[in-house]
């Protein structure tokens, strides 16, 4: 019984950055029809930032994470878009997935060319302690990762159904020429969706990388998952991408301790394929049809 | 074509030919600098490069300045061939690396057919077993480090069950198999077998079936990064130790990125800048001067092996013949009073085998400790 708690929360936690990552995919999808296959080394990249505020600034741990969050909201989100997914996007879906393709291998290469190929220890948001919860000893790192998760998707929905700008992003998102007519505008939703996103990340960053340690490569397997986990859940809905990376990373956990080991890598796979055939929505995601 | 031009063209041609110049001796570092053991790689290719840099400020080999040239098997096989066939192409004296036992498989035919020596960094028992004449090992294999650490788990922590996690790679198979061996000729039962993959970065679930295993002793074998992740996962899980490991789950940068996580961890270290030798601690200083960091034991088995290179060259040869470089080594023994530079006395064997003193350790403040040295085995 200890155990299985044990691997429900630890699955929780680690489906909890998934879904935060996986939630970043759906609300760029929907608003901007840009599918980012760099989204797992978005992550990766705000740790970094943070390590270099305190290695090469000499800020301290809180500070660091300060201004990291701002340039990674900056570089992630405004100039992202700016410089990528504007003067690629008018050139079809295609063109700029490749984009993310290659701006992923440039941004893992650039960290492990200008920060080093080794692992780097990270501080941890809270202190690695333990409590107990009927007579389980139980991580309060993975309770903390798992709260704030939660906290972070309930205030995105809160934000994006019950404010004025993220109706006007949802309206966006539904049909961007209808939304123009109406005065919105468009392309401001559109920023403030990268912006969210690369918010997203950066929590993501900040809550795994203590526990994963930072490395160039943490994005690889991070990307794939979240990916996974979106469409798993829906591509188009973000109760979707929460639900999809909450399960996946139950079920990743659990498989691997009672099923395999050496195949754990294959069951998301597993997953993601069952679901395309069965339910190519996702589990809460809707149809879409689109005229060609 | 213009006298300008021409004159353009030779020294284009001349600046792309690179900066070794004809009397330079070649050497080549082919290793792991980026993938999943870039920690061991990195290690070892900074030990080459302060090696060489002393050598070289003393005026090289047989009055030979060394090039180092350095290429990266990114921890891939496939890879690894490749840039061994550019290696092997630059005509080296001696390769050194690479680290990654899987790699040292896949390249070392190419080099035996090259007839190349190469000093490795590999530690799988079964490189050393494969007919490679011109293959060294710069520390123990597994087959000479295994039953060390058998023997303390029997005598010091008198456990009578062992869990093992291993990493599922060339290194942590042989690994696994040696220690197999070794706990059931000491009547010692295997409770748990683990298998994690390379670059793992969640244990969650490995642990709870070491957990569940509830053995005496956890036997940690895996690359320093997923020993530090399984020990910050292994405190945070609660599982009971203690834990024992070779080498890696006790060196430097498992250390260092495990933190707390890392106090209380034992075993048996074939090499560790903390070893109580002065010319140990010296180096140690200098790389740390060199480098800003302290370095695992890789970085003892680079800066070692080049001294090696330099000490059979010059002492016993007295020119650069690679075949009878090859067939010098073999049950060669270098002294510190011989070549001071190779810090610990240390012996080849007829295929290619290292002997040298080893030591038991423990972690202990976020430092290693040695609390035993073990002599060599051989005389």
């Amino acid at each position: 019984m200890a155990d299985i708690l044990q691997l429900l929360l630890a699955g929780l936690a680690t489906g909890a950055i998934y879904a935060l990552v996986a939630i970043g995919f759906t609300l760029l999808w929907q608003t901007s029809q840009t599918i980012n296959f760099a989204q797992g080394e978005f992550v990766m990249l705000p740790a970094f930032f943070v390590l270099i505020g305190m290695s090469y600034f000499g800020m301290s741990f809180w500070p660091a994470v300060a201004v990291g969050a701002v340039v990674s909201v900056v570089v992630l989100g405004f100039l992202f878009k700016r410089l990528i997914v504007d003067p690629v996007i008018r050139h079809g879906v295609l063109p700029l997935v490749i984009a993310t393709i290659g701006l992923a291998i440039f941004f893992k290469e650039a960290v492990r060319e200008f920060y080093g190929a080794d692992a780097q220890p990270f501080p941890p948001v809270v202190a690695a302690i333990d409590v107990t919860v009927f007579g389980v000893a139980l991580a309060v790192q993975s309770l903390v990762v798992l709260a704030i998760s939660i906290v972070a998707v309930a205030a995105l929905q809160l934000f994006l159904n019950h404010t004025l700008t993220g109706r006007c992003m949802q309206a966006s998102a539904q049909n961007p020429t209808v939304a123009r007519l109406l005065g919105i505008p468009v392309e401001r939703m559109i920023l403030y969706t990268f912006l969210i996103n690369a918010a997203l990340v950066t929590l993501a960053s900040i809550l795994i990388t203590p526990i994963y340690l930072a490395k160039f490569t943490n994005g690889e397997w991070l990307g794939l998952y979240a990916f996974i986990a979106a469409i798993v859940g829906g591509f188009n809905q973000v109760r979707g991408a929460l639900v999809g990376g909450l399960l996946l990373g139950v079920i990743d956990n659990f498989a691997a301790a009672y099923l395999s080991s050496q195949y754990r890598m294959a069951i998301p796979l597993l997953i993601l394929i069952v679901v395309i055939l069965v339910r190519p929505q996702g589990l809460l995601g809707r149809v879409e049809e689109r005229t060609v | 074509m213009g006298r300008l031009q021409l004159g353009l063209t030779l020294s284009a041609l001349m600046l792309l030919a690179g900066g070794a110049s004809a009397a330079d001796v070649k050497l080549v570092y082919v290793g792991e600098i980026s993938g999943s053991i870039a920690v061991s790689g990195g290690n070892f290719r900074d030990g080459i490069i302060l090696a060489v840099e002393e050598i070289n400020a003393r005026g090289g080999i047989l009055k030979e300045k060394i090039a180092l040239s350095q290429l990266d098997t990114q921890t891939n096989p496939g890879v690894a061939r490749s840039q061994m066939q550019k290696a092997i192409d630059g005509d080296p004296y001696v390769v050194l690396g690479p680290i990654f036992s899987g790699n040292v498989k896949a390249t070392m035919q190419m080099l035996q057919q090259a007839e190349i020596p190469h000093l490795i960094g590999g530690e799988a028992g079964e490189l050393t077993a494969l007919g490679d004449r011109y293959l060294f090992r710069t520390s123990f294999g597994q087959q000479i480090g295994m039953p060390k650490i058998a023997n303390y788990i029997r005598d010091e922590l008198k456990a009578k069950t062992v869990a093992l996690i291993w990493v599922n790679n060339d290194f942590g198979k042989g690994g696994r198999d040696n220690l197999i061996k070794q706990l059931a000729e000491r009547n010692i039962k295997l409770v748990a077998d683990v298998s994690t993959e390379s670059g793992q970065v969640d244990f969650a679930a490995d642990v709870v079936k070491l957990k569940a295993a509830n053995a005496d002793a956890v036997f940690i074998y895996s690359n320093e990064e997923e020993c530090a992740r399984i020990m910050r996962e292994a405190r945070k899980q609660g599982l009971k130790g203690p834990f024992v490991g070779d080498t890696t789950l006790l060196s430097q940068k498992t250390i260092e990125l495990a933190g707390d996580a890392a106090n209380g961890v034992q075993g048996h270290v074939g090499l560790t800048a903390d070893a109580p030798i002065p010319a140990v601690t010296e180096f140690t200083a200098k790389f740390q001067k060199r480098f800003n960091y302290k370095p695992d034991h890789n970085g003892i088995k680079g800066y070692t092996a080049v001294y090696a290179v330099k000490y059979v060259t010059e002492k016993k040869l007295g020119k650069f013949d690679r075949k009878a470089f090859a067939a010098a080594m073999h049950g060669l023994t270098i002294a510190p009073a011989d070549e001071p530079a190779i810090l610990i006395e240390t012996t080849w064997d007829d295929v290619g085998e290292i002997d040298r003193i080893s030591f038991l350790a423990e972690v202990v403040g976020g430092q290693q400790k040695i609390t035993k040295v073990l002599p060599k085995l051989g005389k």
